[in-house]
């Protein structure tokens, strides 16, 4: 290395980075009115003073969390048919995103809401963090799950996912084992070593494990069960991702049952294969439905109402699977592949919504202790 | 002289320290109206949430959250972490900082390139390629510390090699190597040497160096979370916890405040450790000491090279895991970044994903640097009187502030303080460049000030004499200095603001993602050609870093990303 000659031009490179850099960034914090697209807006901009006149170009703040996503023909249809334009607001997930709607009760940094589950839901009502709407003449289909008593009047169920745990098929056949079938065979010797599942205080899918084991063990019975599993070997990570990613045999890890999705199998199909490698155990499943809301002191109700009656269009409910990896709640067909291999479960564990929103933090902590001991 | 003599006179009529210090005052009005609204105000709301819930104070809850058993667990798990982490980060990146600063060798600049590349790397990354290495499957699965506290110590050593190599290295490379050579000639082993000279001189930086890694290993977050398997729980995720899930927020401002205290403590050691440390640089440096390899220096290039090794390996794995396919090695998941149609998980192409971090650090980096050439005039001035000069410290300490305090707190706190106009920003695109340059500005303020403070006053006070203004004097005697330390400082902050992910996360965003929040939703979601792509992307993302740093060492700015 030549240090005397390649310093200057290491100097010369990084300005000429940083140009390039200041070049490709096109809209920077000062050129960032110049090109307003739908998703990128500062509602305060213009929400206000068009709204009252005229639908065209006024904005529904949809508050919502990470995971969501939709195709921007998805959403450009919305604006066609009511002239309104959605701006997202994502953030965090299910928990922390109602949390943050409680947070900001009577000041909300949006219209309308998507993403709270049947977990947190009874929170987001009993604070009042919304205003009741529900489209009319909801399909039964669709009021199917919807919540119990008045909570129905203030959400309204988008789509939902079955939480279940997974099995690897493909190892359990070449070790010769019988796979589990139920969550109490998880105790059982023959799976020692074997399961992982994400955590409860960490994810939303591992708290709904907990519930689901609360639902199948009952109140006083799920602790007992939880300190079986961990006697068992079970292990837990702090996320879907980790134990999905990175234990799950499927993955190139060392655990063939994983806590996952109903919806998971078919992304296992091998590549120039037929079927996938690994089922969903469809008696350990609980159901997650996700709602959409109108907020409390939303600056454009009428475009909020619009958006949830539009969140259950065909339009959306077919883009649905592809796009969030859940099932749409109304008729409209699956892809193919998950009308093949994606069966939701018959009988979901149950448990009250307003019991988990009494309980949701004694379990919490209860099952930290058992399983972090 | 004599012929400039009429124009000494004017300037007599104002004391000439008067003016400075006014300049110097409105100075410092701009980066402290920043602070107070984008950190204290909001950090400051979750306080008084979790104080005074329903308009009265409530303490009762601090007895009760200190009385829990978890509360103490957590406590000590954190500090006992912290502690080891700190002493084998020490333990390591000492022979490291010397045989990259002491030494010349061919590939030195990048070596130290790389060595910063894991202090700029999304913590989400790094937590998944350290499982990925040493789950049962991995290449160091015969270990066992998959899910162990061990895993957790190697990522603390992983991501804080950077601030010990580069702060003792920096100090190293400037120290005078005559007072060894004396010593030496004078009989004394090299260990002696080392012990009686060197060391002394050093401490300084060290303990500057190890303060600052443990306020980083006892606020890590993520890395615990997903290394630990959430058997171990620290004070950071433990308030992301009360806050997210349970709504906690008195427990959780409770903890705030202690780790509040606990961050002012560490920042007023290593603010005590530097000043030693800049006083010492003042004496020794004359001349530039690196020398070519020798044999007796084989046992510290052996430990350096492992510790090089350790920092690649999971970075090499990272590589390796991104270039496998379902049959064998390919590009494939490299071309799907390019496709936005690869997968229904995400609606960009990793260009638009680039493209949306790289606005967004240039906005990051243009307010870091406006503010943190600011904080650099005003703490790198040593006022005479003690009062004004212990202010100055604490400014200084104040910028630093935010990297020791939950992301969680400061997310939350915005949305409940900044929520009525002329400032409401709760749901503006504007909070995450803010939110970035808040995690860069201490690391510029530590660029420039070393710098600044290193120009001896008595030039601009000549210059001032001469009848220049302050703020002619000022460019005059400082300008000439300024001009690399700048440009390092700039790419260091580009570089941090990459690859943040912590602050941003938290922030109501629209939908644009970063390449970080890319790489997190494709971690997040069903099917290996997701996980394929995430791990393409965050080779993207590192060579992106690693470049912008490897440009930045070629600027030889010792001081850059040191503290």
């Amino acid at each position: 290395m030549q240090y005397a000659d390649t310093r200057r031009r290491g100097a010369a490179h990084l300005a000429a980075g940083l140009g390039l850099a200041l070049a490709l960034s096109g809209c920077t914090l000062l050129g960032a009115d110049d090109e307003p697209t739908p998703d990128q807006q500062n509602p305060q901009d213009s929400a206000g003073e068009t709204s009252e006149t005229s639908p065209q170009n006024a904005e529904v703040v949809l508050v919502t969390h990470e995971s969501f996503t939709l195709p921007d023909e998805v959403l450009a249809g919305f604006t066609e048919q009511t002239g309104y334009q959605v701006v997202v607001q994502a953030s965090a997930d299910a928990g922390a995103l109602t949390n943050q709607l409680v947070l900001t009760k009577g000041s909300p940094i949006g219209d309308a809401v998507f993403g709270i589950d049947n977990t947190f839901a009874s929170r987001a009502v009993n604070e009042g963090v919304l205003t009741a709407y529900s489209p009319s003449d909801l399909p039964p289909e669709v009021s199917e799950h919807a919540l119990p008593g008045e909570a129905a009047d203030y959400l309204t169920p988008i789509d939902y996912g079955d939480v279940c745990v997974n099995i690897d098929d493909a190892w359990f056949e070449a070790e010769g084992i019988e796979p589990p079938q139920t969550l109490a065979d998880l105790t059982d010797p023959t799976y020692a070593d074997l399961f992982v599942t994400s955590g409860a205080s960490s994810s939303s899918p591992g708290l709904a494990f907990l519930i689901a084991t609360i639902g199948e063990f009952g109140a006083d019975g799920w602790q007992g069960y939880w300190r079986d599993l961990m006697a068992n070997g079970a292990v837990i990570t702090s996320g879907w991702s980790d134990s999905y990613g990175v234990d799950f045999t499927f993955s190139g890890g060392d655990r063939p049952i994983v806590l996952s999705y109903a919806s998971s199998p078919p992304f296992t199909i091998p590549e120039g294969g037929e079927e996938p490698t690994t089922s969903a155990l469809l008696d350990t499943c609980f159901r997650q439905v996700e709602y959409a809301g109108v907020l409390e002191g939303a600056a454009n109700p009428e475009g909020a109402q619009a958006l949830v009656d539009y969140l259950l269009t065909d339009e959306v409910q077919a883009a649905i699977p592809d796009a969030m990896f859940v099932y749409p709640v109304t008729d409209v067909e699956l892809p193919e592949l998950w009308a093949q291999w994606a069966d939701v479960a018959p009988e979901p564990i149950q448990v009250d919504p307003e019991l988990i929103e009494e309980s949701r933090e004694d379990w919490v902590r209860e099952w930290a202790d058992i399983t972090t001991g | 002289m004599g012929r400039h003599h009429h124009r000494l006179a004017p300037a007599r009529l104002i004391p000439a320290r008067v003016v400075p210090a006014v300049g110097v005052t409105l100075l410092a009005l701009l980066p402290l109206a920043f602070l107070a609204v984008f950190f204290v105000l909001p950090v400051g709301g979750m306080l008084v949430r979790g104080f005074y819930p329903d308009g009265a104070w409530d303490l009762s809850g601090v007895g009760e959250v200190l009385g829990r058993d978890r509360t103490t667990r957590v406590l000590g798990f954190t500090i006992g972490m912290a502690t080891l982490g700190t002493a084998l980060t020490l333990l390591l990146g000492l022979p490291l900082a010397f045989v990259l600063y002491r030494l010349v060798f061919p590939g030195r600049a990048l070596l130290r390139a790389i060595v910063v590349m894991p202090f700029v790397l999304p913590t989400v990354v790094v937590g998944v390629m350290f499982r990925a290495l040493l789950s049962s499957g991995g290449p160091l699965g015969f270990l066992g510390w998959d899910r162990s506290w061990l895993a957790i110590l190697l990522a603390f050593v992983f991501f804080n090699l950077a601030v010990v190599v580069r702060t003792v290295g920096g100090m190293w490379e400037g120290l005078d190597r005559r007072a060894e050579e004396s010593a030496a000639a004078l009989g004394a082993s090299p260990v002696h040497v080392f012990r009686t000279v060197t060391l002394p001189a050093l401490l300084p930086s060290i303990v500057s160096a190890g303060t600052l890694v443990f306020l980083f290993c006892s606020t890590a977050f993520g890395v615990v979370l997903t290394l630990g398997g959430l058997r171990y729980g620290t004070i950071e995720s433990e308030i992301y916890l009360l806050t997210t899930e349970f709504l906690d927020l008195q427990g959780a401002a409770v903890l705030s405040v202690i780790q509040l205290i606990a961050v002012v403590v560490m920042l007023a050691l290593a603010a005590r450790a530097r000043s030693r440390s800049e006083a010492t640089t003042d004496r020794a440096a004359a001349r530039s000491v690196a020398r070519a390899p020798r044999g007796s220096d084989a046992p510290l290039l052996v430990i350096a090279g492992l510790v090089v090794a350790f920092v690649l390996t999971p970075v090499l794995t990272l590589v390796a895991r991104s270039l496998r396919g379902g049959s064998g090695w390919t590009l494939e998941h490299y071309r799907a970044l390019a496709d936005p149609s690869a997968t229904t998980a995400m609606r960009v192409s990793i260009l638009e994903a680039v493209q949306n971090s790289v606005s967004t650090a240039v906005d990051a980096t243009i307010i870091a640097m406006v503010l943190g050439v600011c904080v650099s005039i005003v703490v790198s001035r040593r006022p005479r009187r003690a009062g004004a000069r212990r202010l100055v410290s604490v400014l200084d300490g104040a910028f630093m502030l935010p990297l020791g305090i939950s992301a969680v707190t400061v997310g939350f706190g915005f949305l409940i303080t900044l929520d009525r106009p002329p400032l409401d920003l709760r749901t503006s695109a504007v909070l995450v460049p803010i939110a970035q340059a808040l995690v860069a500005l201490p690391l510029v303020v530590r660029t420039i000030t070393p710098v600044l403070r290193s120009v001896d006053p008595r030039i601009r006070q000549a210059a001032a004499a001469l009848g220049a203004g302050p703020l002619r004097a000022a460019w005059t005697a400082e300008g000439p200095v300024l001009g690399r330390p700048l440009l390092a400082a700039t790419g260091f902050a580009f570089a941090v603001s990459l690859g943040e992910f912590g602050a941003t996360s938290f922030l109501a965003r629209p939908d644009r993602p970063t390449v970080p929040v890319m790489i997190y939703e494709l971690i997040g979601r069903p099917g290996t050609d997701n996980m394929g792509m995430a791990l393409a992307a965050s080779v993207v993302l590192s060579l992106l870093t690693v470049s912008v740093m490897g440009l930045v060492e070629r600027l030889r700015v010792g001081s850059v990303g040191s503290f």
